[in-house]
């Protein structure tokens, strides 16, 4: 029996899509059990296909976009790192007492440079989603991302962050063990490192819990990955007062990649393969890994403290308000 | 309806006329707490500092009143007063922000939720900021950023401490990704005071959450808070939601995070001014004394192309 493929997991908006797939699955199905030449009908239909995927994922709307972020296949930060890095010694621990499964880190070696590389680390399935809390660190996470960009700082080692969580944990334990400190200090902190930072949100951008390990040189975000100052679920629930109403929030509060070129926050958008980075992880690997090693290289010209000041002022510019004089 | 149909359903109505204690201080002679419910002549509680006399708890004061009750008389110096929002996202929800904007200027007179300055306390020159519920609960938006970075530049650039008085529902989420960023602006700023040796105290009082307590509300060399302040990342109501469990009462108190070790000390309202007069002065090196002199005088020098500014105004 020919090995079962991994059925796909289909977001609603695809499923014109599936349909015309199933049909060419059919008649290749269909062909390779009688002599008919269909390869001139599976062709036309294939291109329809694509085309029919490049209209849909060109014109996605920030709810469908939020969708392809949260895809369950979607690669994740170990994904990208197991994929790109040419060595890979994953670390544990914060030093204060817990190893947080939803924020991982180490050392790997990239275009012969050694460097840090951390990221919030969703599950691959239910068990795994369980044991790394859906991508939402604790305190304890933020600390060990602490601990080890401190450690990049010491030996001269560029930091990479992979961002990909629908927000900070929010429960009792985290409250406890000061998930507001451990972010803060993280937003202070990363300004006084004297490596190139480079973060990426290679999925959901969930507003401080990001942020946490997002304070560096330069953002960048693939073209369908979401980033949030608040979930639009809690944004509709708070400010619509109807939870109901997350796609108008969604819409509202501007989140992706192009409406946050346009505010100044983001330095460059990464392309993703048609259809999504989970429709085609190595292609989307290729695409992280070159942007990261270019800018690693212009980085690395710089003086630290040049470095400090660069990303002061990128921070500093960050806000519209009027003046009147 | 009968006459006394009429008569019946408006008595029904009368106790959810009356079901809304909306405390109002400016008007009313007498305030009631919302702690003990005792009735207190507003003149002896505002003399108290709006702390009620019989039970302790302490009231919300709005930043004028907070400015009044810590800076010595004529020594504050407002600054940025004309730093004002925009609507960046044109967002709407079931109102527009900016008429959201406009129409909470023109109830509370202030340009957005926080008003920053100099100023002394118990003769100590200090750059303060202090944030307004009042305006949109406090939030964060591009101006709060702004004001307080600018606050703090000018605090390292003259080596004055700062004082940040923190009572906010978080990041101001009609602004978008620009409130969280200002986030990791404030902080950048406060790494540059701290890397020049100097003292940053917030003051936490009800409520500091969300991005505020993730950002500086947690980054002071010390940290104080009012008596019993709600101080939390995420909101009660959240963790409830998601956890289904029922929290302890004393959760989140700022008596709760100085027993979990991220909050020193909890100051009543009362002792707030010679409290954090007495810090700074613990915080000054012998040879502190000329500076503090030259600080005063700088201070002096602001407060005079201050009135030309105003006169020229007016």
């Amino acid at each position: 029996m020919a090995p079962t493929k991994r059925k796909p997991v289909l977001l609603d908006f695809e499923k014109p899509l599936s349909e015309l797939e199933t049909r060419i699955d059919q008649i290749r199905e269909l062909a390779e059990n009688s002599d008919v030449d269909v390869s001139g009908q599976i062709e036309q239909l294939e291109s329809r296909a694509s085309q029919l995927r490049q209209e849909i994922f060109s014109g996605l709307s920030p709810a469908q976009r939020i969708q392809v972020a949260r895809h369950p296949r979607r690669p994740s930060t170990l994904d990208y790192i197991q994929t790109m890095s040419d060595e890979w010694i994953e670390l544990h621990g914060d030093r204060g007492g817990s190893d947080d499964l939803a924020l991982v880190g180490g050392i790997a070696r990239m275009g012969g440079r050694s460097m840090v590389m951390l990221g919030h680390q969703k599950g691959r399935d239910t068990k795994d989603n369980v044991a790394r809390n859906f991508g939402m660190a604790s305190p304890g996470g933020y600390r060990k991302a602490m601990r080890l960009m401190e450690h990049a700082n010491r030996f001269g080692m560029p930091i990479v962050t992979f961002i990909d969580t629908p927000g900070a944990y929010a429960g009792v334990k985290a409250e406890e063990q000061g998930q507001g400190e451990a972010i803060a200090y993280n937003l202070r902190e990363m300004f006084s490192l004297e490596v190139p930072i480079l973060c990426t949100v290679i999925g959901e951008g969930g507003s401080g819990g990001a942020l946490g390990i997002g304070v560096g040189d330069r953002l960048m975000m693939f073209e369908h990955s979401v980033y949030t100052v608040a979930s639009p679920e809690a944004c509709a629930a708070i400010l619509w007062k109807d939870a109901g109403k997350a796609g108008k929030a969604a819409e509202a509060l501007k989140i992706t990649a192009t409406d946050l070129t346009q505010l100044g926050i983001l330095d460059q958008t990464l392309p993703e393969p048609l259809g999504g980075a989970h429709r085609a992880p190595l292609q989307a690997a290729e695409t992280l890994k070159q942007a990261l090693l270019d800018n690693i290289e212009t980085l690395s010209q710089l003086a630290p403290a040049e470095l400090r000041e660069h990303r002061y002022q990128k921070f500093r510019k960050i806000g519209k308000f009027v003046e009147a004089s | 309806m009968s006459l006394l149909d009429w008569f019946a359903n408006r008595r029904k109505a009368e106790p959810t006329n009356q079901a809304q204690p909306e405390r109002d201080i400016s008007d009313g002679l007498w305030t009631k707490c919302d702690a003990c419910g005792v009735m207190t002549y507003t003149k002896d509680l505002r003399a108290n500092q709006m702390v009620c006399l019989e039970c302790g708890h302490h009231m919300r004061v709005f930043s004028e009143e907070r400015i009044e009750q810590l800076m010595d008389a004529d020594t504050w110096i407002p600054l940025n007063e004309q730093v004002s929002p925009i609507d960046p996202l044109e967002f709407r929800d079931r109102k527009a922000y900016s008429d959201r904007i406009r129409d909470t200027q023109a109830k509370t007179g202030l340009t957005d939720s926080i008003q920053t300055g100099i100023g002394q306390i118990d003769g100590e020159p200090a750059a303060v900021a202090v944030m307004d519920f009042r305006f949109m609960g406090g939030s964060m938006g591009s101006v709060v950023g702004e004001k307080l970075t600018r606050l703090i530049e000018k605090a390292t650039a003259e080596r004055l401490p700062v004082l940040v008085f923190c009572a906010s529902g978080g990041a101001r989420m009609q602004e978008g990704m620009l409130s969280l960023m200002q986030m990791a602006k404030i902080s950048g700023a406060l790494e540059r005071h701290r890397d020049a040796k100097l003292l940053y105290i917030p003051v936490l009082t009800h409520p500091t959450t969300g991005g505020v307590t993730a950002s500086f509300a947690m980054l002071g060399d010390l940290i104080v808070a009012e008596p019993k302040a709600m101080i939390a990342f995420a909101g009660r109501r959240v963790i409830e939601q998601t956890l289904r469990e029922k929290l302890p009462d004393d959760f989140q108190t700022a008596e709760y995070l100085v027993q979990h070790g991220f909050v020193d000390l909890i100051v009543p309202r009362t002792q707030m001014k010679a409290t954090l007069a007495q810090l700074i002065r613990l915080h000054q090196l012998p040879s502190a004394k000329v500076s503090a002199s030259t600080g005063a005088a700088s201070l002096n020098g602001a407060g005079a192309t201050r009135d030309t500014a105003s006169s020229s105004a007016s």
